[in-house]
């Protein structure tokens, strides 16, 4: 459907119940995990934002198979955190001289939250970009 | 569990410094190491593939380290450019050490 | 309980906003599927259905999808339901049962199975039964390969149905109504629109009266079956359709009929028949 949720709302002015429930997030990485994660990543380095383009659903359907796509000109690696998750690391990618700094793939989101991609460009400096991704719990259909 | 079985897919031929896009996909649970076990109330050991590489002639060209938080059956897209032909081969690593393998004749047309 | 409190009830529960048809101008019907054999272009929204069809026009699932789950189907290679049919397709070739035989054997190419999904369930005049696709695998494995049938809605079963569905991709829909299918699709209907369980729903309900609309966060589609088996990003496997009839049953709090049984093979038969028409579509990508 084209028409996005908030449009939908937009439109119909009733309310529509996009249950957006957090789900258990005791589980859940603290901050000190996700920068823990970034650290041994960047090796404590300073990040730039920017430079980087993350491409997520900004609803996600369902929280197992979330896809996603990053890239990002002069990167020789792209490292993709999820903040919420029961451990922040999702993947990382690393570029060789032959492939262009970008790549998809399908990850699993444990509820709605930001997704990091933080980028090491040939240079050693880091840049990085932030998304927010909500993931519905349904009934029905998740 | 069913036969793990890789599957890649590249162009049938591809022009010599322009970039193709390349997908991969193989089936595996990436069991997380999250779940439980709903009658026994423990934990599932995480088995996931945690690994992957293809490389061009012996060179690597995209490799990726993956985490539990990677769906099951792990999908990787990414492009890339040859200046001739050559064999790209593709290597998924799993947590109890197996090696899943394939590879693809990579022609210009 | 009162028809009022029920209505408000469902009211309260459904919480829905816009009619469906104000949304028909932005919505998404064109499916074409990269597929090894080429392009393969999926009827997914059927404007005017076939006589009697108590739905105005008729969708696929695949229609109330967010972009990103329809382009999971949009190509063979992204979709993950390919897997399975993979695996489906190396026990079509291979030998099972004390006669030795495989599918390969008798059938030859899985595509000479083209047509076949179109028209199940169906009544077997030889069988004098209601067959579904599933009913003929087992039948197959059991009378000519000696084999033990395999488990309605298990996986070999579900990805063999898959395969067989595949054959027939982009075909419209085609079951017949009338003859001696006739008293099993007036049960499908009659259960397609009885209430059951807590929540005291119907198919219906959602399926015809609120279809396009969102239960809580689920936009409910018209519960066709011309993409099954699906494969759910939820459990990341083949669902069949009784399966997916069961999961249905336990949403609204009832007892569920049992996969493989003749309520769901009479239901499977009056739900396809809504669906005549719209491609099958199998394996599709589902939430």
């Amino acid at each position: 459907m084209n028409l996005s949720r908030r449009q939908a709302l937009a439109l119909g002015g009733a309310v529509v119940t996009v249950s957006l429930v957090p789900i258990d997030f005791a589980m859940a990485a603290s901050d000190e995990a996700t920068k823990e994660a970034i650290n041994a990543f960047t090796g404590g380095a300073d990040i730039a934002d920017g430079g980087v383009k993350l491409t997520t659903p900004e609803i996600a359907e369902n929280g197992n198979t979330v896809p996603i796509s990053v890239s990002a000109p002069g990167a020789v690696s792209i490292m993709i955190i999820a903040t919420r998750n029961p451990n922040p690391g999702v993947v990382t990618f690393n570029f060789g001289a032959m492939a262009k700094p970008a790549a998809a793939t399908r990850i699993r989101l444990a509820g709605t939250q930001n997704v990091i991609a933080v980028a090491k460009m040939a240079d050693g400096t880091f840049r990085k970009t932030s998304n927010a991704v909500k993931v519905t719990i349904g009934g029905c259909g998740g | 569990m069913a036969k793990i079985k890789p599957r890649v897919k590249v162009p049938r031929s591809v022009k010599a410094g322009e970039f193709f896009t390349v997908k991969t996909l193989i089936n595996h649970k990436m069991e997380s190491g999250q779940r439980k076990d709903k009658k026994t109330g423990k934990k599932i050991p995480r088995k996931i593939i945690n690994f992957f590489e293809a490389s061009f002639n012996g060179t690597p060209v995209f490799t990726a380290d993956i985490q539990p938080a990677v769906s099951s059956n792990p999908f990787f897209q990414f492009s890339m450019k040859v200046d001739g032909p050559g064999k790209l081969a593709f290597k998924w690593v799993d947590d109890d050490g197996s090696v899943y393998e394939t590879a693809k004749p990579i022609k210009i047309g | 309980m009162k028809k009022t409190t029920r209505t408000a009830m469902i009211g309260a529960f459904l919480a829905a906003s816009l009619a469906f048809s104000a949304q028909a101008g932005g919505m998404n019907t064109e499916l074409v599927i990269d597929t090894d054999n080429g392009p393969v272009k999926i009827i997914t929204h059927v404007k005017n259905p076939p006589k009697g069809s108590p739905l105005s026009e008729l969708y696929s699932g695949w229609v109330f999808r967010s972009k990103e789950t329809q382009a999971l189907e949009t190509d063979d290679f992204d979709n993950p339901g390919m897997i399975f049919v993979e695996q489906a397709r190396d026990a079509w070739n291979t030998p099972d049962g004390t006669v030795g035989k495989s599918c390969a054997d008798c059938h030859g190419d899985p595509s000479s199975m083209k047509g076949l999904r179109t028209v199940l369930p169906r009544w077997d005049a030889k069988l004098g039964k209601l067959m579904t696709l599933e009913d003929y695998v087992n039948e197959s494995r059991v009378k000519y390969m000696g084999a033990k049938p395999w488990k309605y809605g298990g996986g070999q079963l579900t990805a063999m149905v898959a395969l067989i569905s595949m054959q027939s991709r982009g075909m419209p829909v085609n079951v017949k109504t009338d003859g001696p299918v006739r008293k099993f699709w007036e049960l499908g209907k009659k259960l397609y629109y009885t209430r059951v369980g807590q929540l005291d729903m119907a198919c219906s309900n959602c399926h015809e009266d609120n279809y396009g609309k969102y239960i809580r966060a689920d936009h409910l589609s018209q519960g066709q079956i011309n993409g099954f088996p699906a494969y759910r990003l939820k459990n990341a496997k083949l669902n069949s359709v009784h399966g997916r009839f069961k999961g249905c049953m336990k949403n609204i709090r009832a007892t569920p009929y049992k996969v493989g049984s003749d309520e769901f093979k009479a239901l499977e038969l009056y739900v396809a028949s809504r669906g005549n028409g719209l491609s099958v579509e199998a394996p599709s990508v589902r939430n």
